[in-house]
Parts: structure tokens; C-alpha cells; sequence
């Protein structure tokens, strides 16, 4: 096996042979494993390693980046990364400046959840898919396990040497069931920061997911309109993931006047309950880290504090352009991608309103429930729910097919009307953006109300 | 690889090694200036035993270590699924070109003034648009080799320019974009930026609709984007084989409109997504999946088509280095005869559906879609009048694709994977703000 401390020693030097504005170099070694489910059998099973690595440079404003699998390859490769900054660059180079950081922070090897036998792994997922496959009109099922375990090492042409590590492990189930020509089906999505025993004794979970796809046979379409909607800890959280957490990310509104304007500090967004957060430095989560991709300490970060913007997420480049401080969000999910601004743990902050307060008051509304999936054009988002109810004078009714619901940004964040008491961070999913996915993040919040939500229906 | 092979050989009854590198360099520009240029190398090895009569598979981004890929192929050997294929034996190839080497030598210069003419031609058009623009060559070398003797070895080239243009006019957001790829190097943007400066001209006054079902008309990137998505799904051969596919059972069976027709074809000389070969050896071929509305075939791999007691359509792909499983090349719908302004011309009140946000989240298994309109417009007494916004479109593609009004004439490449045109469909349900 080739060494990347070894490696990592002698690019110092390399990188020095090369004069740019600024130099970094990544180096990764990984393992993982994987085991899926399609329908009662095994589909695959498989374990992966990889060795790669990055180099990026900055000339006059521009960067150069090349990525590797071929060690051996790398100075030919650093030589690659400067040439082509060098050809792009006219400006002045802007980096906002950090302390070079020193430190050696490969802690998480013992709690790999690669290195639990194959066999172990196995048994605990065919005990869930017995359980799944229980549920009578069940037509299928589909079970995703994926775990990895990654260090990587950083250095930049400051001075920086940073060692990370990080394990994970994202889990995802899907029920189908038919009758007739009716296909339906239901989910249930995880994640943790390499912690197996999280993934355990999730029994109850998975036969209500399963029964629930048969449940949503017999459930009838909401009716496309306006509701009222009450999200659960989960979609709130990807509503604050995809709603308002993308528009944070400075990259986009750095060399954007237009978006500079619209999210212009100090502006109101929501009621004076919305507090906003991103914040990486929470312990055990998904998306938390020492140092992001640029060596940058992480921090956390108000996004929205009582409902008025109080800050957005950078890089060392996007705070420099916007003379404001870097938080520490360049994130890249493996050396084959340069570091861009990221969103890492983003939550909403929870009030005193108990999920019975939120829904007592209203006559025709709707409880949206569980994550599908999520995406956003800046200005408009679209989510979808994975279970939803009817709410009718202040109870909840009859089940639902799942609902995707969409609005403008702006106009949905001030119809915030209920923050709940009960934050409860999700762990499962992962982001995309720029064609780097899946980042695992995670993202939360106590049950909130929207007043006139559009849903899409019939 | 032999010594891996051999290696390999000596552990298990079978084995099989896929070896993939490819070069790749990517222009970016952001905000209308070149922003990033990249090289990218990568590598990775994948062994496919048979054990026992099961299989066992591992990867690695490097053929050093052969011994640990062959034992950690050993150790998922013991769970894997058994074994219903044979790996293929030698077999000729159809001669299909995948590779233009004037794409390697295509200079960085030349990627950038590419990138730099299609912006400056959207721009001329529309001088506050912020342009992201992406310029794109790469080569790729594949290489399998069998336990049985197969052998296939081939070298691609592709190259692709893509534009997303954003135009912000206080919370007003517009997105317009076009990509084109080929294996030939690209030397022309003028189609791109016309693609582009139509969606512009389209969208440039605002138009509502009311919430009321009514006739809508998918361009080439509406279908693409809507459309297909359940449809793969549904003619993927595992999905049948899992019962979970609505058309698992209609093999034959008119399932929708007359006028429709598909297929899968991996076999279009130049074209990104076509190859000689799939991933497991087994030779290309065009598949027919709709023909006259009846459902005609599924796609298939080595091992989902032994489970369903038929034969690979050679739709055998591995994603990042994965097992292979059955996954569409090219999916291209026939055209029709009915042009884009005829179609228009026979709306009083309707939709034009360029791009859906959220049309992948609703249940694609049961073709159900639902998504916001994120480029779409008007059409007025047979005039596009105007963008809309803040309008949801919910359907099912079974239903929608049942009755067609009609099917155009004007057939694109959207991306590499779609080659469609217009559809027509008589009523789509629409939920506006």
C-alpha cells in the first residue's frame, strides 16, 4: 500500500519549487463497504478501497486544480495546477487570511464501521427486510446500506499540515407495495457519523414504513392549492436545508449584485422566532468537523437571528470578496472535487409551541411528514414529503399520497407562524451542488407552521 | 490485469477484471469569467469472482495490491448472491465509433474562447445575465478480461459545452440553459446560444394560468426531464424483475399511445453514451422498448436476465465502480410529423413545459410526477405569450403517454442519455398561485 504520510512529506518541497499566489494539496485514503436489497435477495455486496489526491492553486484570481489517483504522478500534477492558473488568472488573488493551523486529529479509526464483519452487518439488515417483507400487498423492497472510513491529509503553500479523519454510515429503505396498477411506496432514510449501534433496533421504525406504503393504496390525493401545513422535525429540517440554507452559501451571491442585494445583512426574512443556524461544531453529527477543506477552523454560524439575516457561510475566497469573515464552510466530498461553499448541521432553533398548540387552531390544513427529497432554484423550492394527513379542526384525519409542496423562498420564510418545542436533528440523505454528491450534512428543527403552502395535487 | 486474473483464477471458478482510467479536463466559468480549469486523472480496477457458485466483488483505485483485492473478493463471496450467468466467451464487437482523437489535442485556449463566445453571444442579447458555462473533453479507456477467454478493449472521447444563464431582477429568477456533447470535438456554440436566446425571448414577459387542467406541450428538455426519468425506471429490468415496474406485465401489450415509439441504442456512431460493448463483455445492440404504443422489451444485464430467464440486452453498466446492473445508454423517442408551432397553433389556453423542479421526487415507480414550473410559458390563442411562475403540474406519465395529441417533429439530443421531441398531451393538471 503506498503511504500518504510518506507522500505528504515531500510535497513541501514540490510545492515549493512552484511560485502561485497560493497552493493546497489533499491526499485521501479510504475504505468502505456496501450491502443492498432489491426486492426478498441480496443484490450486491462489495467492498472498495482508494488512494487520490488533489492539488489546487491560486494565480491572480483564478485556480487551477488537478486531481489523481496516481501518486507517483504528483509532481507533473502540481505542475499541472499552476500552469493552468497561471493561464486563467488577470486579477488579484483574494483569500481571506488564516492562521496556518498544525494538527493531527486521526481519532475515529477505532470506531470504523468498516471494519464490522460483513457477516454482522448482513444479519441486522435481513432481520429488516424479514420485517418488511411481512406486510402483506408488499411488492418490493429496496435496502441501501453504504459505510466508509476516510483520512485525509491537508497543506497549503502557508504552512498548514492538518490530518483529518471521518467515518460514516447512510442507511436508506424503501417499501413498495401494489394492488392492481396501483404502485405506492414508502421510505426511511439515515445516517450517522460511523456509528453502527445508531442503525440498530430500528424494527418498529421499518414496519411502520412498511405498512404505511400499503396504507397509501387506499389514500386519496390531496388537492392541489393553499394550505396551512404543519412539517415534522424532519422535512422542516430539509425545508431549512433547501429553502433558505442554499441561498447562505456565498458562492453564489459573491459576484452577484442582484443576490448581494436581496440578501443584504440586517434585512427581515421571517417573524422575530426564526433563529437560523449552521453549525459544524456540534459533536458526533454528520456534518461536523474540525477544519473544513481549506484548513479553515469550523465554526458556528447564525444564519437568521430573530428573524432578520445576520450572516451567510463562505469560503476563504467568497469572504474575502464580500470583506467579511470566513466561517469555515469549504467542503469537498473527496479529492476528485475542489472545496465549495457548504452547508454542514443547519437547523432552526426551537421555541415553546407544542406540536398540539401548532394545530389546534386550524380548520383545513395539512401534516406533511418524512423526507423524500428536496431541490431549490434560489428564488423557488420544491419539497417532497414522504407521508402526509389531512388536519381537520384541530386533529389530524386521514392519510394521504405523498405531497410535494413549493413556494417562494422569501414569501414562505415570513409565513412562519408556529416554531415548535421539539428540535430533532436528521441525520439521513446528503446534499448535492455543483455536481459533488453525496456531502453528508444534516439538518433539523422542531415542528413548524406554514401559512399558504402551495401543494401540488389534483 | 492478467496477473490480477490469474490471481483471482487460482481463488475462485471464475473471475472477471474491468479495468477503467480516463483523463478528463474541465473549463468553468462563473458569473461570465473563467473561474476554474482542472485535470482530472482517475483510475480504478473492479474484480467480479465466482466463488462457490457466488459472487464476490471488490475495487480499488490502484492494481498494486492485488492480493487484498482478491481476498476482500473472497470475503464478500461467502454472503453474495448466487451466481445465475455465465461470464461471456469470446465474441465479435460491432464496429461502432466512440473515439475522435482530435479531442485529446483540443488546446485549453480553444475550451476557454468557446466558453468565451457562447457567453458573450447570450450576453449580447441580454447584457445583465450571469452566465455559468462549462467546456469539456476527456478520453476513457476500458478494458475487461475474463475467466472464459472474453476480451474487449475500447478508448472514448467525448466533449460537451453547457450554459446555465440566471437573470435576477429583484426576487425575480430566471434560469435558461442548453448542454450539447458529442465524441468529436465541438467547434460551433451558435446552436447552444440560439437554444439559449429563445428561452429568453419566450420568457420575457410574465403570463398566469389558472389552477384547471390544461392541454400542455413538453419541448425535447420538458420530456427529458419529466417524462423519461419513470420510464427508465419502469424498463430497467430489475424493476420488472422485482415486480415493482407498472409495465412489468404488458410485455406486448398496448400500454400506450399508437403513435409512440422507443428504444434504447447504444449503437449511434459518436455519440457519448454509445460503446461497442457494455461493462460485463457483452456486445451492443439497439433495443426496442416501444413499438406502435405496445411494450416490446426490457434492459437487462448478465444476472438480472438469468433471474428472469432471458437474455442480456447488453445494458450491463457499473456507476462508480459498482457491480454491474442493468441501466439505460440512450434513450430516444421517434419523431413525429407535427411541428413545435403547429402544436402551439392549436392551443386557445395551455402550457409549454421547458423545465420541471422536483419532477424526480413524486412516486416514479408508479409514474406518478409532480413538480414546480421552473421554465415554462403561456400559450394564448396559439401565441406563446409569456413565462409563468409559481405554478405546480401533477400527473401520471401512464395516463399522460395514453393519449397523445401529438408528437413532433423536431427531435433533440437533451444531454447525452435522451434524443426526443416535442409531446403534445391533451390535459395535464395545473396548480397555480
Amino acid at each position: 500500500m503506498i503511504n500518504i504520510q510518506a507522500t505528504a512529506h515531500q510535497l513541501p518541497e514540490i510545492l515549493n519549487r512552484y511560485s502561485a499566489d497560493y497552493i493546497e494539496a489533499r491526499l485521501e485514503e479510504s475504505q468502505s463497504s456496501h450491502i443492498s436489497y432489491r426486492g426478498r435477495e441480496l443484490d450486491s455486496i462489495g467492498r472498495s478501497s482508494a488512494i487520490g489526491g488533489n492539488v489546487r492553486a491560486m494565480v491572480k484570481g483564478a485556480w487551477g486544480f488537478a486531481s489523481f489517483n496516481d501518486l507517483n504522478e504528483l509532481p507533473g500534477r502540481v505542475e499541472i495546477a499552476v500552469k493552468q492558473a497561471r493561464f486563467a488568472g488577470n486579477e488579484e488573488s483574494q483569500l481571506a487570511p488564516v492562521e496556518p493551523v498544525v494538527d493531527r486529529l486521526w481519532t475515529e479509526q477505532d470506531k470504523s464501521p468498516v471494519a464490522i464483519p460483513l457477516a454482522e452487518k448482513k444479519q441486522l439488515l435481513d432481520e429488516y427486510n424479514d420485517i418488511i417483507w411481512r406486510t402483506p400487498k408488499l411488492q418490493t423492497s429496496f435496502i441501501d446500506y453504504g459505510d466508509g472510513y476516510k483520512r485525509a491529509i491537508f497543506l497549503n503553500s502557508s504552512g498548514s499540515y492538518i490530518e483529518q479523519d471521518r467515518s460514516d454510515i447512510a442507511l436508506r429503505f424503501t417499501a413498495v407495495a401494489t394492488e392492481g396498477d396501483e404502485v405506492q411506496q414508502a421510505g426511511l432514510s439515515l445516517g450517522s457519523r460511523g456509528d453502527f449501534n445508531s442503525i440498530q433496533g430500528l424494527h418498529q421504525q421499518i414496519e411502520e414504513m412498511a405498512q404505511h406504503s400499503v396504507e397509501l393504496l387506499s389514500a386519496p390525493q390531496a388537492k392541489g392549492g393553499e394550505y396551512t401545513v404543519v412539517l415534522d422535525p424532519v422535512l422542516a429540517g430539509v425545508f431549512v436545508h433547501e429553502a433558505f440554507g442554499h441561498l447562505s452559501e456565498s458562492d453564489f451571491v459573491y459576484e452577484n449584485d442582484r443576490m448581494r442585494e436581496i440578501m443584504t445583512l440586517g434585512k427581515k426574512f421571517g417573524s422575530v422566532e426564526l433563529n437560523i443556524v449552521d453549525n459544524a461544531t456540534m459533536p458526533g453529527l454528520r456534518g461536523s468537523y474540525k477544519y473544513d477543506d481549506e484548513g479553515v477552523p469550523a465554526s458556528k454560524t447564525y444564519l437568521i437571528r430573530e428573524g432578520k439575516l445576520v450572516g451567510r457561510l463562505h469560503s476563504r475566497e467568497t469572504a474575502a470578496k464580500m470583506k467579511e469573515k470566513p466561517t469555515g464552510n469549504a467542503r469537498a466530498i473527496n479529492y476528485r472535487y475542489p472545496p465549495i461553499v457548504r452547508m454542514t448541521n443547519t437547523y432552526i432553533e426551537p421555541r415553546s409551541a407544542s406540536f398540539e398548540e401548532l394545530i389546534s387552531d386550524i380548520k383545513e390544513g395539512i401534516y406533511v411528514k418524512n423526507w423524500y427529497g428536496g431541490t431549490t432554484s434560489m428564488e423557488m423550492f420544491t419539497f417532497s414529503a414522504g407521508e402526509a394527513y389531512m388536519i381537520r379542526h384541530g386533529k389530524l384525519a386521514e392519510p394521504l399520497r405523498p405531497v410535494v409542496l413549493t413556494g417562494n423562498v422569501f414569501t414562505t420564510l415570513m409565513n412562519i407562524d408556529g416554531i415548535g418545542n421539539d428540535l430533532d436533528m436528521n441525520q439521513g440523505g446528503g446534499c448535492g451542488k455543483g455536481g459533488q454528491m453525496p456531502l453528508p450534512v444534516s439538518n433539523g428543527s422542531p415542528h413548524i407552521r406554514i401559512r399558504h403552502c402551495l401543494i401540488g395535487g389534483r | 490485469m492478467e496477473q490480477l486474473l490469474a490471481q483471482a483464477k487460482k481463488a475462485a471458478e471464475e473471475a472477471e477484471v474491468f479495468m477503467v482510467s480516463s483523463e478528463e479536463t474541465p473549463v468553468q466559468f462563473e458569473a461570465n469569467r473563467l473561474k476554474h480549469i482542472q485535470a482530472k486523472q482517475s483510475s480504478y480496477v473492479a474484480l467480479r469472482i465466482i466463488k462457490e457458485g457466488k459472487i464476490g466483488y471488490a475495487t480499488a483505485t490502484e492494481l498494486s495490491d492485488r492480493q487484498n483485492l482478491v481476498k476482500t473478493a473472497v470475503e464478500t463471496a461467502n454472503f453474495g448472491m448466487a451466481a445465475k450467468f455465465e461470464l461471456p466467451s469470446p465474441t465479435p464487437y460491432p464496429d461502432i465509433e466512440v473515439l475522435d482523437p482530435k479531442v485529446e489535442s483540443v488546446s485549453v485556449e480553444e475550451m476557454i474562447d468557446l466558453g468565451k463566445e457562447l457567453i458573450t453571444a447570450i450576453r449580447k442579447h441580454t447584457p445583465d445575465i450571469l452566465c455559468e458555462a462549462g467546456v469539456g473533453k476527456e478520453t476513457t479507456s476500458l478494458h475487461l478480461i475474463n475467466s472464459r477467454g472474453g476480451n474487449i478493449n475500447y478508448r472514448q472521447s467525448a466533449f460537451s459545452i453547457g450554459v446555465i444563464g440566471y437573470l435576477i431582477r429583484n426576487t425575480d429568477m430566471l434560469f435558461v440553459g442548453e448542454i450539447e456533447s458529442s465524441c468529436h470535438p465541438l467547434t460551433e456554440t451558435k446552436a447552444i446560444a440560439e437554444e439559449v436566446l429563445q428561452q429568453l425571448e419566450r420568457a420575457r414577459n410574465r403570463a398566469s394560468v389558472p389552477t384547471k387542467p390544461l392541454p400542455v406541450v413538453f419541448t425535447s428538455h420538458g420530456v427529458a426531464g419529466a417524462l423519461i426519468p419513470p420510464l427508465m425506471a419502469a424498463f430497467n429490468g430489475k424493476t420488472v424483475l422485482n415486480g415493482a415496474s407498472p409495465i412489468g406485465n404488458k410485455l406486448g401489450q398496448l400500454v400506450f399511445d399508437k403513435q409512440l415509439w422507443l428504444w434504447d441504442d447504444p449503437t449511434i456512431a459518436y455519440r457519448p453514451e454509445s460503446r461497442p460493448s457494455d461493462d460485463e463483455g457483452i456486445p451492443s445492440q439497439r433495443t426496442p422498448l416501444i413499438e406502435q404504443g405496445r411494450v416490446t422489451n426490457f434492459l437487462y444485464d448478465l444476472q438480472t436476465a438469468a433471474l428472469a430467464h432471458t437474455r442480456s440486452t447488453g445494458n450491463g453498466r457499473r456507476s462508480q465502480g459498482g457491480l454491474p446492473a442493468p441501466s439505460p445508454s440512450a434513450f430516444i423517442i421517434k419523431p413525429g410529423n407535427t411541428t413545435f408551432d403547429e402544436m402551439i397553433s392549436d392551443i386557445k389556453e395551455g402550457l409549454v413545459i421547458e423545465q420541471l423542479m422536483g419532477a424526480e421526487q413524486g412516486n416514479i415507480l408508479g409514474g406518478d410526477f409532480s413538480g414546480n414550473v421552473l421554465l415554462g410559458y403561456k400559450v394564448e390563442n396559439g401565441k406563446i405569450v409569456g413565462r409563468v411562475k409559481d405554478t405546480m403540474v401533477s400527473g401520471n406519465v401512464y395516463q399522460l403517454l395514453k393519449q397523445i395529441a401529438a408528437i413532433g417533429s423536431e427531435a433533440k439530443w437533451v444531454g447525452g442519455l435522451v434524443n426526443t421531441p416535442p409531446l403534445y398531451c391533451p390535459h395535464l393538471s395545473v396548480a397555480a398561485k
